[in-house]
């Protein structure tokens, strides 16, 4: 600003004049003002900024915050007497019987052996209910696997309800008030008893990594959710990989400046903006309705998700092609080269790093997808892990919808930390796509 | 054999006939005097066979698979009693569906009518038919389609021609794909609703004020009124999307010129990736948060403002309602911040640095400069931005799933609950349907409704910006 006032007195010398004068009093008396509007100004765009950086903490740290206590689990260590009588085992070598013996009361008996004092079947009941329904399954695979431990008495930790679960982790956050939830005080007694006698514990949540869906916080796991989910997007890679980068080929290579290639172009850019959800219903009305094709079955999920991504790919891809040198064409066009073998052997190899990254974020996409897997019937109760591409499945999505609609506290620590696992994925394939890009991406 | 075999079979035929192919046509050329006689190289031969062992039997297998369910079930019902088949086309599907559990295995064949077991053994019969004929056909084409190659196959043979030819084919066949999804949508949701009109008139359905979708199934239920005035929907959706717009496009918009303009290039390095994955977030995750998080703090924030002396003085309470329009929109809004961000940043880019220079050497200031001259420049293509980040606020699903409420109450007050376009599709959509319902119907009016306004949306964002951008250029 110093060399405006000597550039205009300099001209004011020349030709001196009352206006100007009065012009450079205007321009200085607002110049405070205009600073300090320059000034408000860059704060908003720090504050904008600020705001969108600090949701994205807020989120995270929520997440993170309510999750990770769900990659742990309260165990209750018992000591189980594995008789053949309570277990109803007359012969040892029968696999069947071994299959069907009654585990829980082998349970049972062990708790009753520390709280001998408990009397009554409603307390029995309750007591009984401090371990997961899951427990017996738990002893089972134990004894299944090892025959030769019927008879002996062994040590086993197992799985602890939800409920004494939640309030286990509540307490030990230090809240003033641990959650009790359904737990009466008589459990919760006996809950401190256990405690004392350093009987409960927490230990790495494997269940959460192994298990399908269940009704049980303490035996539901993301396994099957994150199988459906691999399956979909195997499904949706091949399909939106190869149709998207041939149509991109085709839209830059091949295509004449015709009407059609306009309404292909059209139709791409519209779709790319279309809702999720309508492709929901595409996949209802056309392949469920005309085609008949089964609900809930990550074939469909796959077809449905790749027409979704389907524009990202073509896009990216187009640019990707865009950017290779035209020059590269004309050496291969005079060395007598077709044009199938230049595309084949020379644009398609160097146009190749950019359009896997449009396809890593196009999966990416997907896999987070949710509103249109609804319409199509992915919202399924699935425990068995699916095997094949025609099992009903869910997906991990979708799995975090229905457990953030269940009423157990303990499903809120688990739809978090079912969040984080997805988020990990969704984290790792971005990283992926920016380091491919970085790495891989020549600039000509 | 099944579907999966029988593809791993052609997958074996194909590489069979691309071997073949390629050494038929060096030994044809041998004949003649050595592989320069060829027209083409043999890879190309080779390739031209695998289309022809490949394509014919491609086609026929997905055609089958896609028609023969189809036929096996008309060929079911055309044998059924003739008392039944004279029953109304639901009850016959009905009776179909018996039909196929007792295959599946799933119904109990005892206490079942004589005609339904008949009818699954001659369905079983059927299918294993259908499956016995799509091999054996499937199979035959594919050794035809090696056979005329090894016929086919000579020196002359343009083989490359052809390939190309076929290879330009099917890239034009992949790029229709993107027109077949158009059309696909517009006819699934047209049909639908073209359904759906027959029974509720389009006044109603645009103009009614009162939205209860349950249809009573018997004449004397109670409480099943089935009227579809949707603009409580429309009310809602463009509620709860324009607290997202006021959230979204100063924060949005300020972001961007602070990034494109005033950042340095470091900052600048370090922030955008940070807001890529803001827009990255899958928007189950923003729902969660914003049912769990988002909406009890908002309802208790209401409650205690609500408690303050200042509201007492003013004689209102504040109801907020634990699923108020307000939590949804505001994540709905922190969910669209990248989006306008990266949008409006490309076109405050793609203003010519002349423009800018020009302005700063008349020594107006930094934001001044910003101000008159680079935001007006770039008012189309922001506008277009803004218009496009719109359209996904009403089509966005989730969030509005899990936070916005069911209830479709007309109301323009965000603390309120209101249930929005999306929302309906989904309850309306999601577990047992009746099909033909108006109910069901409902989903797909809502779901054209939906598609045609962010349609008109996307294509005048889309020209608007495509216009700014050649101005430019």
């Amino acid at each position: 600003m110093n060399n405006l006032k000597v550039n205009d007195e300099g001209f004011e010398q020349r030709e001196p004049t009352v206006s100007k004068k009065t012009t450079l009093d205007l321009v200085n008396k607002t110049l405070a003002k205009r600073y300090r509007a320059e000034k408000r100004f860059k704060l908003y765009g720090i504050v904008s900024v600020c705001f969108a950086l600090l949701c994205l903490v807020v989120l995270f740290t929520d997440i993170v915050g309510k999750g990770h206590s769900a990659f742990f689990q309260t165990y209750i260590k018992l000591d189980v007497n594995l008789d053949q009588v309570v277990l109803g085992i007359s012969d040892i070598n029968d696999p069947d019987e071994i299959k069907y013996a009654n585990y829980q009361k082998a349970l049972r008996e062990s708790l009753k052996l520390i709280f001998t004092d408990v009397k009554g079947r409603s307390d029995k009941r309750k007591l009984n209910a401090l371990i997961s329904t899951g427990a017996s399954y738990q002893l089972a695979d134990k004894v299944k696997e090892n025959p030769a431990l019927i008879g002996q008495s062994i040590v086993l930790d197992v799985l602890a309800d939800d409920d004494v679960d939640t309030w286990l982790k509540s307490r030990s956050s230090g809240a003033e008030g641990a959650f009790t939830g359904r737990l009466t005080t008589k459990q919760l007694a006996w809950l401190t008893t256990l405690i004392d006698a350093d009987r409960l514990e927490q230990k790495f949540n494997t269940v959460f990594f192994t298990n399908g869906d269940s009704r049980e916080p303490e035996l539901a796991g993301v396994r099957s959710a994150i199988t459906g989910s691999l399956f979909t997007l195997f499904v949706t890679l091949l399909l939106s990989f190869t149709i998207g980068i041939s149509s991109a080929i085709y839209l830059e290579e091949y295509a004449p400046k015709n009407w059609i290639t306009d309404f292909i172009e059209v139709n791409i850019n519209n779709l790319a903006a279309v809702p999720s959800i309508i492709f929901g219903l595409l996949g209802l009305a056309i392949f469920i309705g005309l085609f008949g094709m089964t609900r809930s079955i990550p074939l469909l999920g796959g077809i449905v998700l790749s027409l979704m991504t389907l524009p990202t790919i073509i896009i990216s891809s187009r640019a990707a092609i865009k950017s290779v040198p035209n020059s590269i064409r004309e050496a291969a066009y005079g060395m007598g080269a077709s044009k199938m073998q230049v595309i084949l052997h020379h644009v398609l190899p160097l146009a190749l790093p950019g359009m896997l990254t449009g396809t890593i974020i196009g999966m990416a996409q997907a896999l987070g997808e949710t509103a249109p897997l609804l319409m199509i019937g992915m919202v399924a109760f699935v425990v068995d892990i699916p095997g094949a591409l025609t099992d009903p499945s869910t997906a991990l999505p979708v799995q975090i919808f229905l457990w953030a609609d269940s009423p157990e506290r303990a499903f809120i620590e688990r739809t978090s930390a079912a969040i984080m696992v997805l988020l990990a994925f969704l984290i790792t394939m971005n990283t992926l796509a920016v380091w491919l890009r970085k790495r891989l991406e020549r600039r000509w | 054999m099944t579907t999966s075999i029988l593809l791993a079979f052609i997958t074996a035929f194909a590489v069979i006939a691309f071997f073949s192919g390629r050494r038929r046509s060096v030994a044809k050329a041998n004949q003649v005097g050595g592989t320069q006689q060829l027209n083409s190289l043999p890879f190309y031969h080779g390739m031209l066979a695998v289309f022809w062992c490949v394509i014919p039997c491609l086609i026929f297998v997905v055609s089958w698979v896609i028609f023969d369910e189809y036929i096996i079930e008309n060929l079911v019902i055309t044998q059924l009693p003739e008392a039944q088949k004279n029953l109304s086309p639901g009850e016959i599907t009905l009776l179909v569906n018996v039909v196929n559990n007792i295959v599946a295995g799933l119904s109990d064949t005892q206490g079942q009518a004589l005609y339904l077991i008949e009818s699954a053994h001659y369905l079983t019969s059927l299918r294993a038919n259908s499956q016995m004929a799509l091999t054996v056909i499937a199979l035959s084409l594919a050794v035809c389609g090696i056979c005329i190659a090894w016929v086919k196959i000579k020196p002359e043979l343009r083989a490359r021609n052809h390939v190309e030819t076929i290879f330009k084919l099917l890239l034009l066949i992949c790029s229709c794909i993107a027109i077949l999804t158009t059309v696909g949508i517009v006819v699934s949701v047209i049909f639908e609703s073209v359904q759906f009109f027959k029974q509720v008139p389009v006044t109603e359905f645009l103009f009614g004020l009162h939205w209860s979708p349950q249809v009573a199934i018997r004449a004397d239920q109670v409480g099943g009124s089935g009227s579809f005035g949707a603009v409580p929907l429309f009310v809602g959706t463009l509620l709860i999307s324009a607290i997202a717009m006021i959230v979204a496009v100063p924060a949005g918009l300020m972001s961007a010129i602070y990034l494109s303009e005033y950042a340095s290039k470091r900052a600048r390095g370090i922030i955008k990736p940070l807001l890529e994955v803001l827009a990255g977030i899958p928007t189950v995750v923003y729902g969660f948060f914003a049912a769990l998080t988002i909406a009890p703090f908002i309802r208790d924030a209401g409650g205690w403002l609500g408690d303050t002396y200042l509201f007492e003085l003013m004689g209102f309470s504040l109801q907020v309602s634990s699923e108020s329009a307000l939590a949804a929109g505001l994540v709905m809004g922190v969910m669209i911040i990248p989006f306008i961000s990266s949008l409006s940043d490309d076109v405050i880019n793609a203003v010519p640095q002349s423009l800018r220079d020009a302005a700063l050497g008349l020594g107006s200031t930094h934001s001044e400069t910003i101000k008159k001259v680079v935001l007006p420049a770039a008012l189309p293509g922001i506008v277009g931005g803004v218009l496009l980040a719109a359209s996904r606020a009403i089509g966005e699903t989730m969030i509005v799933v899990m936070a916005a409420g069911l209830a479709a109450n007309l109301t323009a007050n965000p603390l309120s609950s209101v249930t929005t376009v999306t929302v309906q599709i989904v309850t309306l959509l999601v577990g047992d349907q009746e099909f033909d319902s108006a109910k069901t119907l409902s989903a797909f009016a809502l779901g054209l409704m939906l598609f045609i306004v962010t349609l008109a949306l996307n294509i005048y964002a889309l020209s608007v910006v495509k216009k700014y951008r050649e101005q430019y250029e």
